[in-house]
């Protein structure tokens, strides 16, 4: 993970007790701060729980996994479903350039674990799994976390917490559940989806950690206090990890709906001269400087054809090739298949070596055509939607740093490209 | 009541049987996997016939519910 936990901004909400604590906050810090869950047998206000489901539809929550799902409809999928249910907190962020879940699980653990606690009691689960990534702190941490509570007597519900290997699509949430079943941590075919039959065959809801936080303060502060941020349409806070070509990368909390350009801001401005911007991450899209004053809401992105993703900002400078950039990133992409799936295991290192041609001033005429080709069959055809992300992302690439493929086509070489690249690519390829 | 076609792209090796049967509706991809298409009523035995006879059973009909 490249993002140091420093944050900036005024909308602090998740963050807010780091702001004023300057550390992690302990069960105690956490307790003085926000009080206990609203939870039968732990909190008088016990009805709340039982409501969770309809507290959290008013708050109109969506999932900040990077799928925008609207959370208390996958909470009542799940409470609708036979039999007890399990609570899975995804919190194995994958995507390289991405450090808020990892941040925030550091900073503000017991928040997500009781969002987990509070979801389990609403969905009727009688057992909460916390996934991250294998070989790090994080776990070590919340292992902690999880003991503190139990020391309190504030597990309801028992807490697991599980190491996921580190590769991208063993986030996906079929992975997850696959790996704790015991099996690979590669996805599988749905339907069923997790909701219907996950952990252990049962009901199960897999969220993202950022979104058992915001259940967290919601159950206690209500929708009206959630939705005074943020816009109409995408209430609420989001953490946003800024990246690249700023003065003060790192993660920030701000209202759902502000701009790229002052995203960029709050992380202290560019530090250089800016050329585009990456949103969503490596299964995002490229943005044109023009569409920095985009708003953060999945209705603005997809109108102006980006997908906003888990909120991952990386500022390119005009230093850099955008397709070199693009073409390291679809090397790692195509790397990153479960290999399970024909059009992903095959079809993204093609593209991926499309990329490279292009790249490398060496495409001809021929190659756009077949790339463009390539790209048009391969989305919806993999089990899960990872080779869908990896085209969005080279179709953006094209799209935006349209000019300088013409430049490639024409100039035979491109100094740019042979510099190192900006983007991070874990393993330093 | 309109059928859709459905391969489960884990199971599926690309014997590419389906499309031999049934290329009114399947088409291979160059790396030889299926691109399915629109199954009109009266080719419906010949899509039975394609998901009946693959070889890993990764080929699937079922009734479109948006029509
Ligand atoms: C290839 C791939 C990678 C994913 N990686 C993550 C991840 O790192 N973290 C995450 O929360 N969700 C990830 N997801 C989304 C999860 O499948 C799931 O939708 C999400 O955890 C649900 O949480 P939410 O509803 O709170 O957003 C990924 C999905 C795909 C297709
Ligand atoms: S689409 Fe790719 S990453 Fe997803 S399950 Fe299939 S092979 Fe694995």
């Amino acid at each position: 993970m490249t993002a140091a936990p420093v944050t900036t901004g005024t909308a602090g909400r998740l963050l807010a007790g780091y702001h004023a604590l300057g550390r992690a906050a302990g069960l105690r810090d956490h307790l003085t701060q926000h009080g206990p869950p609203p939870l039968p047998g732990i909190s008088a206000r016990s009805s709340v729980g039982s409501q969770l489901i309809q507290v959290v539809e008013d708050a109109g929550l969506t999932g900040r996994g990077g799928g925008a799902f609207p959370t208390a409809r996958k909470m009542r999928s799940v409470a609708a479903s036979r039999g007890p249910a399990v609570v899975v907190v995804n919190a194995a962020e994958g995507e390289p350039a991405s450090g808020k879940d990892a941040m925030l699980l550091t900073v503000a653990p017991h928040l997500v674990l009781d969002g987990a606690a509070l979801a389990a009691h609403a969905v009727g689960a009688r057992q909460i799994v916390v996934c991250v990534h294998a070989g790090g702190e994080l776990a070590a941490g919340t292992e902690r976390a999880v003991a503190e509570r139990e020391q309190a007597h504030l597990t309801a519900v028992p807490i697991r917490v599980c190491e996921v290997p580190g590769r991208y699509v063993a986030s996906e949430e079929t992975s997850l559940v696959n790996w704790i079943n015991g099996g690979e941590a590669k996805p599988t075919f749905t339907p069923p989806r997790p909701y219907e039959r996950g952990v252990d065959g049962r009901p199960t809801m897999v969220s993202n950690a950022e979104t058992y936080a915001h259940i967290a303060l919601i159950a206690r502060y209500g929708a009206e206090w959630f939705r005074s941020l943020g816009s109409p349409d995408a209430p609420g806070t989001a953490l946003f990890t800024v990246t690249g070509a700023v003065a003060v990368p790192g993660v920030v909390e701000a209202p759902v709906g502000t701009t790229v350009a002052d995203l960029l801001r709050m992380a202290g401005g560019p530090s250089e001269q800016l050329q585009a911007v990456l949103a969503g991450g490596y299964g995002g899209t490229w943005l044109s400087l023009p569409l920095v004053h985009t708003p953060t809401t999945p209705a603005a992105f997809a109108a102006a054809g980006a997908a906003l993703g888990p909120g991952i900002i990386i500022a390119l400078p005009s230093r850099a090739c955008g397709l070199a950039e693009s073409a390291r990133v679809l090397a790692w992409m195509a790397g990153e298949t479960a290999a399970q799936c024909g059009p992903c295991v095959f079809g993204l290192p093609a593209i991926a070596q499309d990329f490279a041609a292009i790249a490398d001033c060496r495409a001809d005429a021929s190659v756009y055509h077949r790339l463009q080709q390539r790209m048009s069959v391969i989305p919806g055809r993999g089990a899960c939607r990872h080779p869908d992300g990896a085209v969005r992302f080279a179709a953006s690439a094209l799209q935006v740093f349209a000019s300088h493929v013409n430049f490639h086509e024409r100039a035979g070489r491109c100094l740019a490209a042979r510099r190192p690249g900006v983007l991070p690519i874990p393993g330093g390829r | 009541m309109a059928w859709l076609l459905l391969v489960n792209p884990i199971t599926c090796t690309g014997h590419g049987i389906c499309a031999e049967l049934f290329p009114e509706a399947i088409s291979l991809d160059e790396w030889g996997y299926p691109i399915l298409g629109a199954v009109p009523d009266r080719l419906l035995p010949l899509a039975r016939r394609a998901v009946a006879d693959c070889p890993t059973l990764a080929l699937m009909l079922e009734r479109d519910g948006k029509s």
